[in-house]
C-alpha cells in the first residue's frame, strides 16, 4: 500500500469514528481543508508534509479507539439498509407464492438496481425466474448491447420481446405519434408476451417517487384478466402482508423499489458498484435540438428535417427510453460519483428527460395513469 | 436540509456522501384527518420547503399565481375532480438527520381502509385538526385506528391558524378537547403544534404569528422524536419465508428477522416443531455474518438435518413464542361484501396461509365513544372484536408486543380480494397442548366394515328444482344395494336442529355451516349422506366441500330454470313469496349463485327423475365408492 493510499484509509476510518468530517481532518492534518479531497482525487504532496500528517493522524487515533463507537447506532439498519431488507422480503415473497414470476429488465439503472437485489434475495442460488425485456426496436444501441453482455456474465435466462405485428406495420417514433407508438411498441407488447407466457407475477422497477399516479400504486398491484388496473379497485395493503393470490388469467405487477427515491437508487449504485450502461454518464455524441431538448442520432433510422444540424456535445441521460423520445442532458459527469453530483444539484425531475408523459390525457399530468388503467408498466 | 437539498454545495465528497447518507435513520410517518383539513397541503408544504419539488413539476401546479400545494400530492385524476383525497399515497423526503417515508391518507369516511393501511407501516401519526371546527368525529376516529394499528406518537396539528387570528385560546381549548379524549387511547406522546400550513408557519419554521407558541415546529419535532426507545431487549425471531435449495445438500432459511438478533453457533429452536438446534452461518451474497439484526434480510443453515417449512419460525431457545388456532382479535374489516361469522376465509400472517373462520363476533366498537355494542356482522370499515378459529395453528405474538408477529389480513377465497386487516390480542387456548383423540377404528375401518366408501352427495338447485325427489330415489337405490345411506333434508332438519334459525343471509349461512358439520360426522361414522338444501351460496358450498375428506363431497347442480321451478311450485311458495308473504326467498328477492365446477350436473327439463338418480349411481359406481375398500 502507498503511503498516500495508506493515509487516506485511515483518516476516513478515523472520520467514521469521530463523526468529524474528512475536510475538518484534512484541516487538522495538513492544514488545508481539501488536502484529502485532492489526494483522494490522484493529487500528489510533498513527503515532509506526508509526514507531519502521519504524526497528526497517530495522535488523533489515539484519542478514538474503536470501543468509544457509538454501539447504540449499531443497532439500527440505516435507511439504504432498511429499503433492501425490504425489496428482498418481497421478490422471496413472490417467489415462494407465486407460480409463474417474471422480472422485467431493460439495462436501464432501476432495473440493474432491482437485479442486483434479485441475486441477493436467492443467494447461492441462481435468480429463480426469467428476465423479461420488452424490445420496441427503438432502443438505444449501446443499451441492448449491455443488456446483452449482463446477461452472459451472470448466467440469466432473458426473454426478448417484440410486438411483430407493430413491426409489421412500420409503426415507430417518426411515422407514428409517440402515444401510439408507446402504445402499440410497449403497452400492447407487454400485454402480448405475458399473455404468451402466462405470468402470473411481473417485477417491475417502477418507484412511487417518480411520478404522481404512481405514489399511490401499492407494491403488488392487482391486475384483471385484460391486464387493466382499477385504482378505485386496489388491494388495502398492510404491514408486510402481501396478498399473492389470483385467478386464472389474471396477475399482480409487483414493484420491489416502490419506497426508494432517485437519490437512494443512485447511493445503491455507488456503494454496491452496480453496473449500468455507459449512457448514463457524458460522452461526446451525435445530437439535434428539437423543441428545446436534445436528442441523440443513434442509428440512421433518425428522421432530420432541413434546418436541423447534427451537433457534437458531451451529454448524457438521465432515462433510456426509446431513443427519439429520450432527451440527453449536457453533462462533464463521467463517473457514478459526478452524476451524483450533478443529479443532486438538479432541479428537474427524472421523467422530464421523456416527451411522452405530458402528451396525452384529459388535464395536465394524467398522462401516465391513462396510460397504466391500460395495462402500460 | 441534507447534502441532496443543498444546491451550493458543488464540491461534495462521495465517501462523506455515502457516510452522511448511511449515518440518517427512518421515520415512517402518516398525516391525516377530516375531509378538508389541508393535509394535501401540509405535505406539498414540508416537500416544497425541503425542495423535493422540481422546477419541471411546477408549471402543471400553477392555477394562478401562487402555488396550489395540495396539486402537488394529488396524484389521481379523479381527485382532482372531486377535490378530495381519496386514495393512500406515499411521499418521500429527507433533512440532514432523516430520511421520511410519508403515507398521505385520506379523510373522507368511506375510505378508512386506506388509513387503516397507512397506519400499519407508521411509527407517528400527524393528525389535522381545523381550528375552525376542532375535534371532529373523522378525528376521533382516526386517532382510534392510528392507536389501533399500534402508533405509539401523536403530533396535532392544528391547522389554518390565520383563520382564526392566531387565537391562543381557541388553539388551547382544541388541546384540551383532544387530550381529554385521547387518553383512553394508547399513545406514549402527544404533541400540539398550531400551524398555517399554507404559509409554513411552525411547519418548517417558526412562526412569527404566534410568538406565544414557544415547542418546536413540525419538521424540527419529526426530526427528533425518539422512537421505540426504553423498549426491553428483544428475543430473536425469524419467520421463514422461502426455503433456498440451491444445491441438493444445501436447505438455507430465508427470511427477515423481526425481533432481536442472532449469532453464528447461537442454539435455536424451531417453532412449532420444537425441534432445537444451532447456527451454522448466516448467508448474504457479500458474505458470511456473525451477527445479524432485526430488520435484516438473511438466509440461515443450521447443523443439523430437521425439517422446516414456510410457515415456521426460527427463535432463540431461551424463549420460544407460543403457537395456537383459536384466538380474539381486533379486525377492521375492508371489504365490500360484509362479515359472515362461520364463513370460511384464508388468513396470511407475515409468513403462512391457513383456513380460517370466526366463530363469535364479540362486538363492533363505536369509535365515538369507543363503547361495545353488539353486532352480527360487520360492513366495510366497521371495526370488531372476534374470535377466530384456524384450520392449522400459527406461531404467534400479540400485536402490542410485536406488529409483525401479531398482524394478519383476511382473504376471500373466491374473489381473492382482502377483506380484513386484524391483530391478534391473545389465543383462546393452548393449542399446543391439545390433540386430537387418535381412535383406532376411523373412517376407513367403518366405511370397509360397510362395504362402501364414504360420501357427501350435495344436492343444490332452487326450491322447487327437484332437489329431494332426486336425493329420495337415490338413496332407495343404494339401499336396495345393501349401502348405508342417511339423508339431510332442508325441512326435516329447520324443524328441529336448526329452528333457532331464520331466513337472513346470516341465518343461512349457519344453517349451512350446522348441516355440513352434521353430515361430516356421519362421513365419519362411514354413511354416504345426501344433503339436500338449496345452499344458495357459493361460498357455503365450498366451506362444506372443505369440510370434507379429499374427493369425498360430491356437489350435485339440480339444475331448474327458475320459471319452471315457479310453474311446479310444488309447495306453493313462491306463489307466497310474489306475493310478498315471505321474504329472502332464494330466486326471487335473495341471490342464487350457480356451481361453477360441480361434480354432476341433472337438468330437469332433458331427464326424468329416475334417469337423474340413475345418472347419480353411475357416477357413483364409476368412481368406486360402491366397491370394498382394500
Amino acid at each position: 500500500m502507498s503511503q498516500i493510499t495508506e493515509l487516506l484509509s485511515r483518516a476516513e476510518a478515523l472520520s467514521d469514528l469521530s463523526g468529524q468530517s474528512l475536510s475538518t481532518i484534512s484541516r487538522k492534518l495538513m492544514n488545508d481543508g481539501k488536502g484529502i479531497a485532492r489526494l483522494q482525487s490522484g493529487g500528489q504532496c510533498t513527503l515532509k508534509t506526508l509526514e507531519t500528517a502521519f504524526a497528526v493522524l497517530n495522535e488523533l487515533e489515539q484519542n478514538f479507539k474503536p470501543q468509544q463507537r457509538n454501539t447504540q447506532t449499531n443497532l439500527q439498519l440505516s435507511h439504504i439498509q432498511r429499503l433492501e431488507a425490504e425489496s428482498i422480503h418481497i421478490m422471496r415473497e413472490v417467489v415462494a407464492q407465486c407460480t409463474n414470476p417474471v422480472m422485467l429488465f431493460s439495462g436501464g439503472k432501476d432495473s440493474a438496481v432491482m437485479l442486483h437485489l434479485a441475486l441477493k434475495a436467492f443467494y447461492p442460488s441462481k435468480t429463480p425466474f426469467p428476465l423479461l425485456h420488452v424490445d420496441t426496436g427503438w432502443k438505444f444501441k449501446d443499451l441492448i448491447a449491455f443488456r446483452d453482455r449482463r446477461i452472459k456474465e451472470l448466467d440469466l435466462n432473458l426473454i426478448v420481446h417484440t410486438n411483430q405485428d407493430g413491426v409489421k406495420q412500420g409503426v415507430g417514433p417518426f411515422s407514428h405519434s409517440p402515444d401510439i407508438h408507446t402504445d402499440i411498441m410497449k403497452t400492447q407488447a407487454l400485454k402480448q408476451a405475458l399473455d404468451k407466457y402466462k405470468f402470473d407475477a411481473v417485477f417491475g422497477g417502477a418507484r412511487r417517487d417518480e411520478e404522481k399516479s404512481r405514489a399511490k400504486e401499492r407494491i403488488f398491484s392487482f391486475r384483471a384478466k385484460n391486464h387493466r388496473w382499477d385504482p378505485k379497485q386496489q388491494r388495502p395493503e398492510l404491514w408486510s402482508i402481501y396478498n399473492t393470490r389470483v385467478n386464472n388469467g389474471e396477475s399482480v405487477r409487483v414493484f420491489p423499489l416502490s419506497n426508494w427515491t432517485e437519490s437512494d437508487v443512485w447511493q445503491y449504485i455507488l456503494q454496491e458498484k452496480i453496473e449500468i450502461p455507459d449512457l448514463y454518464f457524458a460522452a461526446i455524441r451525435p445530437v439535434v435540438e428539437r423543441g428545446g431538448a436534445l436528442t441523440m442520432v443513434d442509428d440512421d433510422r433518425m428522421v432530420l428535417s432541413k434546418d436541423e444540424i447534427v451537433t457534437k456535445k458531451m451529454v448524457r441521460f438521465r432515462t433510456l427510453g426509446c431513443y427519439p423520445l429520450t432527451g440527453a442532458v449536457q453533462s462533464k459527469a463521467t463517473t457514478v460519483g459526478e452524476v451524483i453530483r450533478e443529479t443532486l444539484l438538479s432541479r428537474t425531475s427524472e421523467r422530464q428527460g421523456r416527451t411522452i408523459d405530458g402528451e396525452v390525457g384529459n388535464g395536465a399530468g394524467t398522462s401516465m395513469e391513462d396510460r397504466k388503467q391500460e395495462g402500460y408498466f | 436540509m441534507s447534502l441532496i437539498d443543498k444546491p451550493y454545495q458543488t464540491n461534495l465528497d462521495m465517501t462523506n456522501f455515502l457516510r452522511t447518507q448511511n449515518n440518517k435513520s427512518l421515520l415512517r410517518f402518516m398525516t391525516c384527518g377530516s375531509v378538508d383539513d389541508g393535509k394535501s397541503t401540509l405535505i406539498g408544504r414540508l416537500l416544497y420547503d425541503t425542495e423535493q419539488v422540481f422546477d419541471d413539476q411546477i408549471p402543471n401546479l400553477a392555477e394562478n399565481s401562487t402555488i396550489d400545494l395540495a396539486l402537488l400530492v394529488d396524484g389521481l385524476s379523479a381527485e382532482r375532480e372531486q377535490g378530495i383525497t381519496i386514495d393512500v399515497a406515499y411521499r418521500y423526503f429527507a433533512t440532514d438527520i432523516r430520511k421520511f417515508i410519508v403515507a398521505d391518507t385520506p379523510g373522507h369516511a368511506q375510505y378508512t381502509r386506506n388509513m387503516a393501511t397507512g397506519a400499519s407501516t407508521a411509527d407517528l401519526a400527524v393528525l389535522l385538526i381545523d381550528a375552525r371546527s376542532g375535534v371532529l368525529e373523522q378525528t376521533r376516529r382516526h386517532a382510534f385506528i392510528s392507536s389501533l394499528l399500534g402508533i405509539k406518537h401523536v403530533v396535532v396539528a392544528i391547522n389554518k391558524m390565520d383563520l382564526v387570528a392566531y387565537s391562543q385560546q381557541k388553539f388551547n381549548q382544541i388541546e384540551e378537547n383532544f387530550r381529554a379524549f385521547a387518553d383512553r387511547l394508547n399513545f406514549t406522546d402527544i404533541h400540539c403544534i398550531p400551524v398555517c400550513a399554507l404559509s409554513g408557519d411552525n411547519v418548517t419554521k417558526p412562526s412569527n404569528n404566534m410568538p406565544w407558541y414557544r415547542g418546536k415546529d413540525l419538521l424540527s419535532l419529526l426530526e427528533s422524536v425518539e422512537l421505540s426507545s426504553g423498549e426491553k431487549p428483544a428475543e430473536f425471531r425469524f419467520p421463514v419465508q422461502w426455503v433456498n435449495r440451491a444445491a441438493d445438500d444445501f436447505r438455507g432459511y430465508a427470511g427477515t428477522i423481526c425481533s432481536g438478533k442472532v449469532k453464528k453457533s447461537e442454539e435455536i429452536i424451531v417453532i412449532p416443531s420444537g425441534n432445537t438446534a444451532r447456527i451454522k452461518e448466516i448467508i448474504t451474497m457479500d458474505g458470511r455474518l456473525e451477527c445479524a439484526k432485526n430488520h435484516q434480510a438473511v438466509t440461515l443453515t443450521l447443523d443439523k438435518k430437521i425439517d422446516i417449512s414456510r410457515g415456521d419460525f426460527i427463535c432463540s431457545k431461551a424463549s420460544a413464542p407460543e403457537h395456537s388456532d383459536q384466538f380474539q382479535a381486533s379486525i377492521i374489516w375492508m371489504g365490500e361484501e360484509k362479515l359472515f361469522p362461520g364463513r370460511g376465509y384464508l388468513l396470511k400472517t407475515c409468513n403462512h396461509t391457513v383456513p380460517a373462520s370466526i366463530t363469535a363476533l364479540k362486538y363492533m366498537v363505536d369509535v365515538d365513544d369507543f363503547s361495545h355494542v353488539s353486532a352480527k356482522t360487520l360492513g366495510l370499515n366497521d371495526i370488531g372484536v372476534c374470535n377466530l378459529s384456524l384450520g392449522k395453528s400459527i406461531v404467534f405474538s400479540a400485536y402490542a408486543d410485536n406488529r409483525t408477529m401479531g398482524s394478519f389480513i383476511l382473504i376471500d377465497r373466491r374473489t381473492n380480494k382482502t377483506v380484513a386487516a386484524g391483530m391478534l390480542n391473545f389465543s383462546l387456548r393452548r393449542a399446543s397442548n391439545l390433540t386430537w383423540q387418535s381412535l383406532e377404528v376411523g373412517k376407513r375401518e367403518r366405511g370397509k366394515q360397510k362395504h362402501q366408501k364414504p360420501a357427501v352427495l350435495w344436492f343444490t338447485g332452487l326450491s322447487g328444482s327437484g332437489k329431494s325427489t332426486i336425493a329420495n330415489l337415490v338413496e332407495k337405490r343404494l339401499f336396495d344395494m345393501g349401502k348405508h345411506t342417511y339423508t339431510l333434508d332442508g325441512d326435516n332438519v329447520r324443524h328441529g336442529l336448526n329452528k333457532d334459525l331464520g331466513f337472513t343471509d346470516a341465518d343461512r349461512i349457519e344453517n349451512i355451516r350446522r348441516i355440513g358439520e352434521t353430515a361430516k360426522l356421519m362421513a365419519d361414522a362411514g354413511l354416504v349422506v345426501l344433503v339436500s338444501f338449496i345452499s344458495p351460496f357459493a361460498a357455503e358450498r365450498d366451506m362444506a366441500r372443505r369440510l370434507m375428506g379429499d374427493r369425498e363431497f360430491i356437489e350435485i347442480h339440480v339444475n331448474t330454470p327458475i320459471s319452471v321451478a315457479e310453474e311446479r311450485d310444488v309447495k306453493g311458495l313462491y306463489a307466497k313469496a310474489r306475493a310478498g308473504e315471505i321474504k329472502n326467498f332464494t330466486g326471487i328477492d335473495s341471490d342464487y349463485q350457480i356451481p361453477e365446477n360441480p361434480e354432476i350436473v341433472v337438468n330437469t327439463i332433458s331427464l326424468t327423475p329416475e334417469q337423474s338418480a340413475e345418472k347419480i349411481v353411475a357416477y357413483l359406481k364409476k368412481n368406486g365408492f360402491m366397491e370394498v375398500v382394500a
